[in-house]
């Protein structure tokens, strides 16, 4: 009995020794991890920077964004970012306007009328759809929504903006309708029953009430669809052609920025060449464009937050 | 005159219940799109794709002929990937989670830190896959090879697991820490064996799904230059490699029906990988939140 009492500290000092050198090591390690996410950020930031300098000094920046057609692959060479960026935009504005009003609408129904059983039944569903990688989008577009495009408009190809840009839709619904529910039952109750006081119907309330008070969070959740439209890459590059075309029509093949990029590095470009810098100059623009919106985003749900 | 009045109320209230029911139609009718979309992305596959689901599939290798071509190379790519990034990303991401909730003084530096994970999160994955290009496959000189690929892979997940698991160590009630700091507990002994196993479950979670997304993950791994036509099986960490999504898209890519059918089999594959993934996220932290 005791020899008890000195036994237990000496396991005591020992403990104490040992997590000494842990208390040490470990907050060192572990801010090396957390250091890696900074490292990313400036390889990114530095790789495109360098490359696309490089890039300029052969094709001048004046014909990147002055001329109005790109063939980089084909001869006469021709470096003209607005082909790609048509393209891309005319994907983004397709796929917007299927999804805002759809995701907004989800949103809506999911706050404000669905009972909590419906709702727990619902979410998950359309959070599947958030996780259905981008390439099985792709084949769906493909086989499945384009064969429909072309039953009601016979002149189109079988790559067109129109059936990309209406699975990009698709696949950003559940990005909208999420963020804008999260935003909407973030506003408080006692708002909602004040309005049915004073004799409001469930859409007057939702309206009137719900959505201006979220409005902050609902845009932001178009910003980061618009984002995440725009750098989507591989529903496009199947089923939206491989055609640098400034053009507005949805029926035509057309080529994003992002497809560019795949169709160049499918081939075999030798490092150093043009070739090899335009994926650089082109994920340059890409990668402005969405840390533009991203931070847009957060600025708006940070600046016009509505505070209860 | 009273009644007059009355009437007009009640039509005008009537009209607004009316407005609100056809709303309320509007409403359910978007929802319901989202799943009748799911439902035609199923069947569509399902049904294209069910015919060539046989064990050819699984023990072939890709060929010129769709009828003899199978994605065992690719099935084997991906899951070398799998086990390549797992503790890659599991270590680095759950370390700068806890340095992060745990040991990071509150100052600029660690604002920016957390700022640059929000960002990253938010960078197309093809820019991480033009990243891995210059710096792994060229600078490192690691070519196209599976630990090219891994490494790319991990940078793109990393943001995902980092948030999940500040989330889970937040989580974590401060009660747990003072009472680990009480019994005269230092900071690492509090942090690895009192938050830690408390929030293990939920970061296990945010883990596997991350590491789910990275599995149907296609365009950063095109551009590192994994290849499409693999007939053999990576047998070291520099040897070249493709994953499903690539294979699936090179078939995608052919315009021959057979090959869509067989990239319609190979989605179903994919996306039978993608379930059990997630089913096993979800029973782990049902098992782990039985246990705390």
């Amino acid at each position: 009995m005791n020899q008890q009492p000195p036994k237990s500290s000496a396991r005591l000092d020992l403990t104490k020794g040992k997590t000494s050198i842990a208390d040490k090591i470990m907050p060192v390690l572990l801010f090396l991890c957390a250091s890696v996410s900074v490292l990313t950020t400036i390889g990114i930031v530095y790789t495109l920077l360098s490359e696309t300098i490089s890039f300029f000094r052969i094709v001048p920046i004046q014909e990147f964004f002055g001329s109005l057609k790109w063939s980089p692959l084909i001869n006469p060479k021709s470096f003209g970012i607005w082909p790609l960026l048509s393209g891309t935009m005319l994907i983004t504005i397709i796929a917007i306007i299927v999804a805002v009003p759809i995701g907004l609408a989800s949103a809506i129904y999911l706050s404000e009328y669905a009972s909590r059983r419906v709702r727990k039944i619902v979410k998950p569903i359309l959070e599947v759809l958030a996780g259905v990688p981008t390439i099985v989008y792709g084949y769906f577009a493909l086989t499945f929504i384009t064969p429909i495009v072309r039953s009601i408009f016979p002149d189109t190809g079988v790559f067109n903006a129109l059936s990309a840009g209406i699975v990009v839709g698709i696949m950003i619904i559940p990005m909208i309708s999420s963020l804008s529910e999260d935003a909407m039952s973030a506003v408080p109750d006692s708002l909602r029953n004040g309005a049915y006081a004073l004799g409001a119907t469930r859409f007057e309330v939702a309206t009137k009430i719900v959505v201006p008070a979220a409005l902050s969070g609902i845009v932001a959740s178009f910003v980061l669809a618009f984002s995440r439209a725009i750098g989507e890459t591989m529903i496009v590059t199947v089923a939206a052609g491989s055609t640098p075309n400034l053009t507005a029509n949805p029926l035509e093949s057309i080529q994003t920025m992002t497809a560019y990029i795949v169709q160049v590095s499918m081939g075999d470009i030798p490092h150093g060449s043009v070739e090899y810098g335009t994926i650089f100059a082109v994920g340059m623009t890409l990668f402005v464009i969405t840390l533009v919106l991203n931070m847009l985003a957060q600025y708006v749900s940070k600046r016009f937050r509505e505070e209860y | 005159m009273n009644n007059l009045f009355q009437d007009a109320n009640r039509q005008q209230i009537s009209g607004r219940r009316r407005n609100d029911l056809i709303w309320r139609i509007l409403f359910l009718g978007a929802t319901l799109f989202g799943i009748v979309a799911l439902s035609a992305l199923i069947i569509t596959i399902v049904t294209d794709g069910i015919a060539r689901l046989n064990p050819d599939l699984f023990t072939n290798y890709p060929s010129r002929r769709a009828s003899a071509s199978g994605m065992k190379s690719a099935i084997v790519g991906s899951l070398y990937m799998l086990c390549l990034m797992a503790p890659l990303s599991f270590v680095l991401g759950v370390g700068a989670a806890i340095y992060l909730e745990e040991y990071a003084p509150k100052n600029r530096f660690t604002r920016l830190i957390q700022l640059n994970i929000s960002t990253l999160a938010g960078v197309p994955s093809i820019v991480y896959g033009i990243l891995g290009l210059a710096i792994f496959v060229r600078t490192f000189g690691l070519e196209r090879s599976l630990l090219s690929g891994a490494l790319t892979m991990t940078l793109l997940v990393l943001p995902i697991i980092i948030v999940a698991s500040q989330e889970a160590i937040r989580a974590v009630p401060r009660a747990r820490r003072d009472a680990s700091f009480a019994l005269g507990a230092t900071k690492w002994q509090t942090v690895s064996r009192s938050v830690l196993p408390s929030s293990i479950s939920a970061i296990m979670t945010g883990v596997i799904l991350a590491l789910s997304r990275a599995i149907g993950e296609t365009a950063p791994l095109i551009i590192i230059g994994a290849a499409t036509y693999v007939a053999f099986l990576p047998e070291s960490l520099f040897d070249t490699f493709t994953v499903m999504p690539i294979q699936i898209y090179n078939w995608i890519a052919r315009p021959q029906e057979a090959f869509q059918d067989l990239a319609a089999s190979g989605i179903i594959v994919l996306m039978i990988m993608l379930v059990i993934m997630n089913v096993a996220a979800i029973m782990l932290r049902n098992k782990y939140q039985k246990n705390i």
